[in-house]
Order: C-alpha cells, then structure tokens, then sequence
C-alpha cells in the first residue's frame, strides 16, 4: 500500500494515472445503472431514425472513412479502458473506420518516444498534462488540430480549456478527461451525529470543523507522509485566496513564495493544521499516514472513525471503495470553500494529441471534442469531462454530478495543479522542497515566516533563478 | 588428447608441424571460450563503471565538464551528508548485531533436539524479499497501537502502569462558563456560590469514550451551605449543543470528573462527580472557582513514534536484522559443525566452564567464519536501500537517508545525474576495500 504511495507520488504524472484507476473502480457502482440506460439507447437509435431525445443525438458531423485504421495510445486500464472504448467504438459505427486502442505505460511520453523511434507512432495519445503537450510538440511529434476539430472545441470548450491545449498560439490538445482536485470528502454518519452541514466558505468549513470536533470527532484526516496531499491543500486556499493571476505567477516562479498572499495562505491553512486535535494523529500521526489510509480510516470506524473530512479529488473515489464504503451515501463530498472571492478548482486531465496527421485522426479529434463523445463515457461513470456541453444529467450519480458541476462552473478560473508545473525537485520529490518544507509547517504551523523562506530556496534552487 | 600430449610429453621432433597447429588452436579455442564472458563482462560491468566515473565528471545536463564540483556537492549537500552519517550507523551496527545474534542462535540451537525448526525459523524471514518485509515492517511500525504491533505492545506496557482518563480531548464548547486553566485543565470564569447550582459544561467526548457508568445528566438541587452542580456532556447526538450550557435529555453525565474548588490557588475542597454528572462541595467551596484538574483529560498514551526523525533509522535496522539474523545464524552454524569435538571435551575435561569454552574455544575456532558473516553482510549493508525505501514515510525518508537511497533520489527524482554518479563512484570505492579483504580470505581459504 505504501509502496502504491510512493510510486504514485514520486512522478506527478502518475497522479493522473491514479485518478484514472480510481475512476476505473468506480466504474463498477456505476456501470450496472447505466448499462441499462444504455441499453435503452442502442434499441432506440436501431428502430426509430429520428428519435427525440432518447438517441444519442448526432451534434457532430463526420467524414466517411470506410478502410481507414486508427491507433489511440493512452495508460487508461480495467473499466477505464473499456468504458473509452465504447467512445471509439460508437466512432467506428458512425464514420467506418477501425480504431484500436494501444495500451501504453507512464510516463506516456518515453513511450511515444519509443514508438516514434520505431517509426509507428499511434495516430492519437492521450497526454497527461500541459508540459506532456509541450514536450510532444517541442520533439516535432504533435500535430495542430485542423478547422473542424478547431471549432468543435471552440464550441464546446471554455478558453481556459482550450488554452492549456495550445503550444506557442497554436491548438494541440484536445482535453478529453478532468480531474477535480478541489473536493472534501467527509463522512456522512459523523456529520449527521454532530448536526454538521456542508459548508460553502472557509469559516464555514471552521464552524462544521468545531462541529464536528464539539461531537466528539477529529474533523481532518491529512495524509501527511505523502508530500503531495499537503501541496494540494495549500494550492486550493491559494488558488481562492490570491486568484488565478497570482497562482500562475507563483507557478512559474515569478513571484517569490515569500509574497505576503502566501503568508495569508499559510496562515488559513494554520487555521485547520495548527488547532490542536482538529487533525488525526496530531502532526505526528499525520506525518505517517499516507494518502490511502487517510482516505480509509475517515471512512472506517462506525460512528468513530479517526477523522470526518479528508481532502483530495475524485480519484479518493477508489480508496473510499476500499474502506468498503458507498460514495454517494456513507461518502459524500462538497467543493473546497471559498477562502477568498471565489471556490478553488485545481484539475488535471488527459488531452487527445494528433501525432500521425490524417483526415481520419482529425476527425477522432473532432470527435472527442464532441459532447457525443463525452456524454457516452459520462454516463458510464468515473469520468469527468471538462466539456461544457455535456448535460450534467448524463452523470449516473449525485456525486459525479457535483463534480462535474464544480469542474465546469468554474469556467476558465480552473487550475492545473501547481506542483506538477513545478520543477520535479521542487514540487515532486519525496522529503524535497515544497513536499518537505508543508511536511515541516505540519509539524510546527506557527512558523509561517521560516516556512515561506524555506520554500522559497528551494524554489530559487529548483527553477535556477 | 592432443593437449594432454602437449603439456605431458616432451615435444615430438617428428612433428613440429603439428605442434604449431596445435598451439594456434588453443589459442583461438581460449579466445573463443572467454569472449562471451568478456563481452558480457565488458558491456554489463566495466562498461557502466567506466561511464559512471566520466558521467561524475560532467555536470547536470552531460555537455559542460564540471571537474570536482559532483563530488564537493557529495560532502556539503545537507541530504547526502545524513545518508553519509546514516550509512556509517548501519554498517557499524547491522552486520555486527546480525553476526552476534546468529551466533548465539547458533550456539543456543546446537544440541537441543528442535534446533532445526528452530532454525528454520528463524531462517525464514530470508525467504521475504525485501519489499515484502519493508511493507511488513512499515505495518509492525504504525503509530496506531491498534495497528502497529510495536507500539501495541508498547502501549500495553505503558497502560498497565498508569492509567489513562477518562475524558481525552474533553473541551468547552461556545459560551462556556470555563476556560482553560494555567497548567491544564478547566476553571470555572466566575466564582460559585453556596446555594445556586453550578454547570459545568464540556463538549467532545467520543460517546463511545464515555464510561460505562455515565448516566444522563441531571439537575443538581440548590442546597443551602452547599455549592452543587453538574458536569456533563452538552452535546446531543444529531442536534448538536441543544440548548446552549443547559441540560438536554439525552445528555450525558461526566461520572468520576473530578472537581476541585480553587481559592487563591489552594484546593480548599474537592469531589468526584456521580454518574449523572451531579456533585456537592461542603461550604468550603462558597466563593472559590471550581477547578477541573488536567488528570481528567490526560491523552491515551499513544506509543513510541518509531518511524519519526529520531528512531527511523534504529527501527528499519531492526527490521534489516530480523531478516539477516537467520542467515548468519545458518552460516555459523554450519562453521560449529566442522569445529572438533575433542577441543571442547578437553577444554570441559580441564574444568573450563562452559562460558570459558565458549568464549576461548568457541569464538576464536570461528574467528573465519564470523569475519566471513560480517563482512558479507556489511556489502549488504552498504547497499541497503529498498527497506528505507518503503518503511520510512515520506515525512522522514529525509532523516532515514542512506547513500543508495540519495543516488536514486538524485538520479530518478531530482534529475542530478551527474551528483548521483559521483555517489555511485564513491559506493564503489567504499565497498572495493571490503571485497578486497573477502576475495584475499578466500585465496587463502582455497590455498589452504
């Protein structure tokens, strides 16, 4: 279980894999809900040409590419992975061309750039991130999308979505998947005991936390031997508390992390680390519970677990169905509270990139821009798709439905995780930089000055400036 | 047949011929035999090795020559300077508990009659790879006594001697009457008085936490010349406070709370609340602030922090010893059994005791073997990394840090290629002194 830990955290890239295999599991709930939905669609579309609403409504036009063969490369795995394949499978019915689905491993990059050493690159990858894009384009390997792609993202997409497919002003990535990392999952039965409510603000989030403390309950579990979950927190109180401009800055590094808006998040973050007894374990404690056990022993326990709330995003789905626990009811889940004007929403995601440039990839392209496309996997569960035509009734759950709606509320005030735009050194290393100096501010969150300042050397080190 | 003929017999003046022929083959056979091994050793060893040293020259990116610099970052860099201290500690410490322990399993097991199982035993933990015995470990550490073997046993210890109380994390809830008292516990805002009941509300007990006792809360009765009260749980499950510092139905009593009444920082009088919660102080109390002293809401005690800054590095060595122990053990063992027997019975036969034999008989015939032991297990110990790896949680890897631990870290996570061959040069040049005095032992092992 540690060992999942570390290999999860050490490369951020991973994280995106994990979401997707958390994701995957969830699938499992969800998938005898929808199958008959789905079910119901397929007869529909067979007999009736034009049914009303029922069919999966045809919002996109596609060539006809009868004979043509298509390779999509992604690390998607389990439920994740066929759930994308009836996406591609609803493409083949609809334009004639055969896709298979090439199953790559992370970092998905070293394995592009094996098979474009090989000389047979997939016509499409799905890459994890902003810098993935970058990295791709920067070999010469990705291909810009055409006009018709172009302008179904354009439609369906906000521009902040579009914005992080762009390498230099010109669109690569088409974002088929979100994650929301702006979520507390909390238990429901220690909230009902306590008479706690769902809070929408920062304060509010203090109150239900005295709450819930007040009925006996520790309110926070933090998985504070994995550097990563500390970093997420800090990111959503900064992110709301100094706004997106501020974010991007101190992302890049133009800021420095001893800027007063970073003493103000620390000291938030003061607010629920440094109450004595308001995290599980004490610092102590947290500082050795890793991610899945903090997630698990909030959902474990009866009437008594160690915790009532645990912070992380929707992949925390997976380990709260290990805790043999129902997500939707012993497991619910608000949006991180507004620290300042407005909710944080830090993401990750997976975007399609054309590699192998042909009418066929560009029309997969076009298509997974697509609400049609979204709206299938959307309805099968476990997914999240930051397209903003995609009716937030296809989700099979009430848990999804928030996320999604979180995600997509946001519009272009959504954020990629800020250490994983870091350098690895600073933002991704194990009992390193930004993970060790929170790991030190959870053990002593009065030293807010002496936290900054070490941030910001190890920041000067990692980003050379 | 021809080579036999070659070494054995003088060379044949009849047939200098085939004599040349002869040595040409041999020649090309040797060549031919030791190529794969050469190959394989030239590409897989030297080859690496080689690439290492120039790569420790180089700086970050491989293209500017960077001279010393990796290897002064090796001996100033604050991380790999506590791998550094850490290494020392395991190679002092490990092999020899390892040996020590091995010895006297092996010693202990030699004549009783379920030596064997014994130590197949304590042999099997070799069995484990390490990552298995690193999760196992990383789960016999956990802080939580319920989890953590180590700690439950510690805890059990502990609790036997001094009780933990009954209220942990007891505290007042909004608007109370108390408010934390200097050095602990609660103090009442305002003086009592004889004759007007006092509460005493706290919130925060687990209700699984309450004693068994604890029965709901009643209203203590105003008696003259006396100061009463109660102390209770002003928390209602699924409502909440309820009415704010008053008594709801279904709250509960703090039975056994303790109360003491304060003046001037003297207890002039003190009881123990019932199991509703109800109490009654004589008239002493008319006037003084009511006190509940800290021993009320004493902390379980919650086990030694085994994988914290201090204990990491003691604790995964623990768990290196516990799977090493049993090879060493079968290792003496086997040297016990080629040690004559007469030597000992003369030496028992002389009056020695059977700690003279040990000590002058025992140990020196096994001077080899041990050394053998330890010095295997310290080439073993250099290289440790995976059991740091996984036991130390992320929050201490920093304090737990061992060479092989810090040349991945900067190889694979920090992107120092540079820094992390200079460390693996400086392993090398650590472990060659070590294997030097193996392989001089064994030529002497085979001379003999």
């Amino acid at each position: 279980m540690k060992n999942g830990a570390v290999m999860h955290s050490t490369s951020s890239k991973n994280r995106t894999r994990r979401a997707a295999r958390a994701a995957a599991a969830v699938v499992a709930g969800a998938l005898a809900l929808s199958l008959t939905a789905c079910g119901g669609d397929d007869n529909d579309s067979g007999k009736k040409q034009d049914g009303g609403g029922k069919k999966p409504a045809s919002t996109v036009t596609l060539p006809k590419l009868d004979g043509e063969t298509l390779e999509v490369a992604a690390v998607w795995t389990g439920a994740e992975q066929a759930n994308f394949k009836k996406v591609l499978a609803e493409f083949e019915k609809r334009t004639g061309a055969t896709v298979k689905f090439v199953p790559a491993q992370d970092p998905i990059i070293n394995f592009l750039g094996s098979k474009v050493a090989g000389g047979q690159p997939p016509d499409v990858a799905m890459l994890p991130q902003p810098g993935a894009i970058k990295q791709a384009v920067d070999k010469k390997w990705a291909k810009p999308l055409g006009a018709e792609a172009l302008k179904e993202l354009q439609e369906n997409y906000s521009q902040g979505w579009q914005d992080i497919g762009k390498v230099d002003g010109k669109q690569y990535g088409v974002y088929y998947k979100a994650a929301n990392k702006s979520l507390i999952w909390y238990n429901a039965k220690t909230f009902e005991n306590a008479g706690a409510a769902e809070p929408k603000t920062w304060d509010e989030l203090l109150t239900t936390a005295q709450t819930v403390y007040d009925s006996g309950v520790t309110p926070f579990s933090v998985g504070g031997a994995d550097g990563w979950t500390l970093t997420d927190w800090f990111e959503n109180i900064y992110l709301s508390q100094a706004g997106p401009e501020k974010y991007d800055q101190l992302a890049k590094h133009e800021i420095k992390w001893t800027d007063p808006s970073v003493k103000d998040a620390l000291t938030a973050l003061a607010q629920v680390w440094g109450k004595k007894d308001y995290v599980a374990g004490g610092a102590k404690g947290a500082l050795q519970t890793d991610f899945p056990t903090s997630v698990t022993q909030t959902f474990t326990g009866g009437d008594q677990p160690k915790a009532a709330m645990v912070y992380e995003g929707d992949f925390a789905q997976v380990n709260i169905t290990q805790a043999k626990a129902d997500v939707g009811t012993d497991a619910k889940v608000f949006p991180f509270p507004t620290v300042g004007d407005t909710a944080p929403v830090v993401s990750g995601g997976d975007a399609a990139v054309i590699l192998e440039d042909s009418k066929a990839a560009q029309a997969l392209a076009t298509f997974l821009a697509s609400p049609d496309a979204a709206t299938i996997q959307a309805k099968l569960g476990g997914y999240l798709s930051p397209n903003k035509s995609v009716d937030n009734a296809a989700y099979p759950n009430e848990v999804q439905r928030t996320m999604a709606k979180a995600l997509i509320d946001a519009g272009d005030d959504f954020r990629f995780d800020m250490s994983d735009q870091a350098p690895q050194a600073f933002g991704g290393t194990p009992g390193k930089g930004e993970w060790k100096a929170l790991q030190d501010f959870l053990k002593n969150p009065s030293d807010i000055a002496g936290t900054q300042q070490k941030l910001e050397a190890d920041a000067a080190a990692a980003y050379g400036n | 047949m021809a080579s036999a003929q070659a070494a054995g017999a003088p060379p044949a003046p009849a047939a200098p011929k085939s004599r040349k022929s002869v040595t040409g083959t041999r020649r090309t056979v040797a060549v031919l035999f030791l190529l794969p091994a050469l190959v394989l050793l030239g590409a897989l060893v030297v080859y690496p090795i080689g690439y290492s040293v120039i790569r420790s020259f180089y700086d970050q990116s491989g293209d500017g020559f960077a001279g010393f610099d990796n290897y002064q970052a090796l001996f100033t860099d604050d991380g790999i300077r506590t791998a550094l201290k850490n290494n020392v500690i395991w190679v002092v410490f490990a092999p020899t508990v390892a040996t020590a322990l091995g010895l006297i399993f092996a010693v202990l097991t030699e004549r009783v009659s379920w030596g064997t199982a014994f130590k197949l035993v304590v042999f099997m933990p070799m069995a484990i790879s390490m990552l298995a015995a690193g999760i196992i470990f990383r789960l016999v550490y956990d802080q939580d006594p319920d989890k953590g073997v180590a700690n439950a046993v510690w805890v059990g210890v502990h609790d036997t001697f001094a009780q933990s109380s009954a209220f942990p994390k007891a505290h007042p809830g909004r608007e109370s009457p108390l408010q934390a008292a200097p050095g602990g516990g609660f103090l009442t805002k305002d003086p009592v008085s004889a004759g007007t009941p006092v509460s005493l509300p706290l919130v925060g007990v687990a209700p699984d936490k309450m004693p068994d006792s604890a029965a709901k809360a009643g209203q203590a009765k105003a008696e003259p010349g006396r100061v009463t009260g109660t102390t209770w749980q002003d928390f209602t499950r699924g409502k909440g406070v309820g009415t704010l510092g008053g008594i709801d139905p279904a709250e509960l009593g703090y039975a056994g709370m303790r109360i003491e009444a304060v003046k001037d920082g003297e207890v002039v009088a003190s009881t123990t609340a019932a199991d509703d919660g109800t109490f009654t102080l004589p008239a002493a109390a008319d006037g003084a602030r009511l006190r509940l002293p800290a021993d009320n809401f004493k902390e379980p005690y919650n086990g030694v922090d085994w994988l914290g800054p201090s204990l990491v590095t003691p604790a995964i060595i623990g768990s290196y010893i516990w799977m090493w122990a049993g090879f060493a053990m079968v290792l003496i063992a086997a040297g016990l059994a080629g040690i004559p027997r007469d030597l000992l019975e003369a030496a028992r036969v002389d009056g020695a005791n059977e700690w003279q034999v040990f000590r002058r008989i025992t140990v020196p015939l096994l001077a080899p073997v041990l050394a053998v032991v330890t010095v295997t297990l310290m080439i073993n110990v250099l290289k440790v990394f995976d059991l740091v790896f996984i036991i130390a949680p992320g929050s201490s890897q920093d304090d737990a840090n061992v060479l092989a631990l810090e040349l991945y870290r900067k190889g694979f996570s920090e992107d120092q290629p540079g820094v992390a061959s200079a460390i693996s040069v400086f392993l090398l040049l650590l472990v060659i002194p070590v294997m030097w005095f193996n392989v001089r032992r064994l030529r002497r092992e085979v001379r003999r």
